[in-house]
């Protein structure tokens, strides 16, 4: 019976990380501790709010949740609001979809929940963030004059640019060492064409902050499931010595 | 009628009570002969925790059922957002949403737990057949429940695996597409879609499963509960009739189902609060985007509890469907050669072999991948009449009984871990040979059952004080 039992918990243990990998580069990880860190959330909402939320929308992100991570309604109405004067308003802009796609070839998703979506089993949804944000360069070939190494040929061109300033892609063309027919497209580096306003690091640091809040806004509560999760475990804990004391003592009848 | 009881004189308001009442309303009898005075073996083990775990995250799901209903839209248009406000805009929504989406993981989790209670301790076996039988149907409907479920949140994978499947009718001869499109209420799945999975998933499939659950538990009291030593307790009774191995459920098995549903508690909540999402598997990472009929995902992946079913699905293809076409034939000709039959049977038994093989010829092998999909759950309910072990319990059953067991529980996990990969030759070969150890542990465990040397049963269970 015990070996049923370890076979079956091997067994799931083996499960585990089961998700198919997917194309695209290795993914950077995303620093954790921001995720919690109210300073990187408020910095990352002023972000989202300045440059992601003219051509996405957050559909199921009221305003007002953003005293979760420790502003007031009246920073948020005077520093957060640009698109409504409802503060229990959900973050809308009014770009026509017909539009966007007529103008950047593909509508801009919902960022609600783009944390959740994107995870795999390459990383979590924020690594994901985490790295296409901070992996575009030059590429004249694409409408956009952007392409990016996390999510080749996305629609979306390096919105910020001038942060980072602009940098190309270099490539060498390797043999594949599974199949000799085939070539590699190999990514070689970066090479800076222009400078940006920020300095790679303090810009990694703002991308951090961005992809905190991205990650803390698909799921505003989780804070408060964790912080109630402990204690209902310590509860159960508890619970658990006296469903075993008790019984204990109702069966010490039985032989 | 029974005779109108009066309380003995002197009695107490609440004996007064009880008294009106079960002369209305046998409410203390059905109290004795289902808790107080329903005699179990005593020697129960870990894996009688889960038929009451079982019953404990049917009340869960209803539960929080009722109360995501309150704010869940089943509309195609509003159901993803009305799912995003229960998890943001409602008071204890999220939890209630988790607790729902993990507990039917949790619900299939105990389910085959409890199932393979049965199998490995002959729990089905003669007079326990009918107890087995409401217990697959019940396994039945749960798959139906959660199939449909999975709709509602409106997200890719909700609509992707809907339309996997529902297109799966297709491959039905003559009936096929009419069946789909009556199922779907639509060419593609679509609100007419999401609103009768609503409907299924919130009254008609918890219903049935309800009359189901309490069919099992009457049939299951009316013939008592098996042991994993496989022993009638009924069989050895003292002088006022109860069974001497046998104790009353209330209060100790209610006490000792107290400490399994507190560790169940523990972990379950340590999902909810710490994992809700079980790193993709009970709540699949693509489901968080919206349903978009225009973009079907690279990979699509039934949720976990599935994914065995649909490996054997998987496995059958056209190249498979030859190895199957030589085990009908071949199952004949033994069949033929080694049972004593009349020649006439006999030569029913090859013609309806051909028919069978001439049909695999002509019908496209997806359809037959529905058949041994749809095969892998039905043969369940056959399990009474295809063991012939001379012991029910495995621990009388020759000790490589316990390694086939063990066989077919690997089997089981490595074709679910198969199902949420994508298709690969290696897979598919992996997966074409555990379809046949599945159905083979079934179809020839008339043969094999008998087969080795069988322990002495005891005549009493056996039990070591605590």
């Amino acid at each position: 019976m015990k070996k049923f039992i370890c076979t079956l918990l091997i067994s799931m243990a083996a499960l585990s990380g089961a998700h198919a990998a997917g194309g695209g580069i290795v993914w950077d990880k995303f620093p954790q501790e921001k995720s919690t860190d109210v300073a990187a959330l408020q910095s990352g909402a002023k972000t989202f709010v300045n440059y992601c939320l003219n051509c996405h929308n957050a559909a199921f992100m009221r305003y007002n949740r953003l005293r979760d991570i420790g502003l007031t309604e009246a920073q948020i109405k005077s520093n957060l609001m640009f698109a409504t004067d409802k503060v229990g308003d959900t973050m809308k802009v009014s770009l026509d979809p017909k539009d966007a796609k007529d103008w950047l070839a593909a509508v801009p998703p919902d960022l609600t929940l783009i944390a959740r979506s994107r995870s795999s089993s390459q990383g979590s949804g924020a690594d994901y963030l985490y790295t296409f944000l901070r992996t575009f360069y030059r590429d004249e070939t694409k409408p956009t004059g952007w392409n990016n190494l996390a999510y080749p040929n996305a629609a979306m061109p390096h919105v910020l640019w001038q942060w980072q300033g602009q940098r190309t892609a270099k490539f060498v063309d390797e043999k594949d060492p599974h199949d000799e027919a085939r070539t590699i497209h190999k990514f070689e580096g970066f090479e800076t064409l222009t400078k940006g306003t920020m300095p790679q690091q303090e810009f990694d640091e703002s991308i951090a902050n961005l992809v905190a809040y991205l990650n803390w806004m698909g799921e505003p509560g989780q804070g408060t499931r964790t912080r109630l999760g402990v204690w209902v475990l310590l509860f159960l804990s508890v619970f658990i010595v006296i469903a075993w004391r008790l019984n204990a003592a109702f069966w010490k009848d039985i032989k | 009628m029974a005779t109108f009881k009066q309380a003995p004189a002197g009695a107490s308001a609440s004996q007064k009570l009880m008294t009106w009442v079960d002369n209305r309303f046998p409410a203390t009898q059905l109290y004795n002969e289902h808790l107080a005075e329903y005699y179990a073996p005593k020697n129960f083990n870990f894996w009688y925790f889960f038929g009451a775990l079982s019953l404990l995250v049917l009340v869960i799901q209803i539960v929080t059922g009722i109360f995501l209903v309150m704010h869940y839209k089943p509309d195609a248009a509003l159901a993803f957002a009305s799912v995003e406000y229960i998890m943001r805009d409602v008071p204890w929504g999220w939890l209630i949403r988790y607790m729902h989406s993990t507990g039917a993981s949790a619900f299939f989790v105990v389910v085959y737990l409890h199932m393979f209670r049965g199998m490995i301790y002959g729990s089905y076996r003669k007079p326990r057949e009918l107890v087995w039988l409401f217990g697959c149907a019940i396994f039945l409907c749960l798959m139906a429940e959660a199939f449909m479920g999975y709709l509602l949140p409106w997200g890719q994978m909700s609509y992707w695996g809907a339309q996997v499947i529902v297109n799966l009718f297709t491959a039905i001869p003559f009936i096929g597409p009419d069946l789909s499109l009556l199922i779907r209420g639509d060419y593609v799945v679509s609100d007419a879609t999401l609103n009768r999975f609503f409907s299924f998933h919130v009254i008609a499939v918890p219903l049935v499963l309800l009359g189901l659950v309490v069919a099992h538990i009457i049939a299951l009291h009316e013939v008592g509960s098996n042991n994993p030593d496989g022993v009638e307790i009924k069989a050895k009774k003292d002088a006022a009739g109860r069974p001497l191995d046998g104790i009353p459920f209330h209060p100790y098995y209610t006490v000792h189902d107290v400490l399994g549903v507190s560790v169940f508690l523990l972990i379950f909540s340590a999902i909810v609060f710490f994992a809700p999402e079980l790193g993709g598997y009970f709540l699949e990472f693509n489901n968080f985007i919206p349903a978009d009929p225009l973009k079907t995902p690279l990979h699509i992946a039934p949720v976990w509890y599935f994914t065995p079913y649909y490996s054997v699905l998987r496995a059958i293809t056209s190249e498979m469907m030859y190895v199957l076409m030589a085990i009908v034939v071949a199952g004949a000709v033994l069949a033929v050669l080694k049972i004593k039959m009349t020649g006439l049977f006999k030569a029913v038994v090859l013609g309806a072999a051909a028919v069978v093989v001439l049909l695999m010829l002509s019908i496209d092998a997806k359809f037959w991948g529905v058949v041994g999909m749809g095969g892998a759950v039905v043969i369940l309910f056959f399990l009474p009449w295809l063991d012939y072990s001379e012991a029910k319990s495995i621990r009388y059953r020759p000790d490589w009984h316990k390694y086939l067991y063990g066989l077919f529980v690997i089997n089981f996990l490595v074709l679910g871990y198969l199902g949420v990969q994508p298709v690969s030759s290696l897979g598919e070969r992996l997966s074409q040979i555990g379809t046949l150890i599945y159905f083979g542990f079934f179809l020839l465990m008339p043969w094999w059952s008998r087969l080795g040397t069988f322990k002495v049963v005891p005549d009493r269970v056996t039990f070591a004080a605590h």
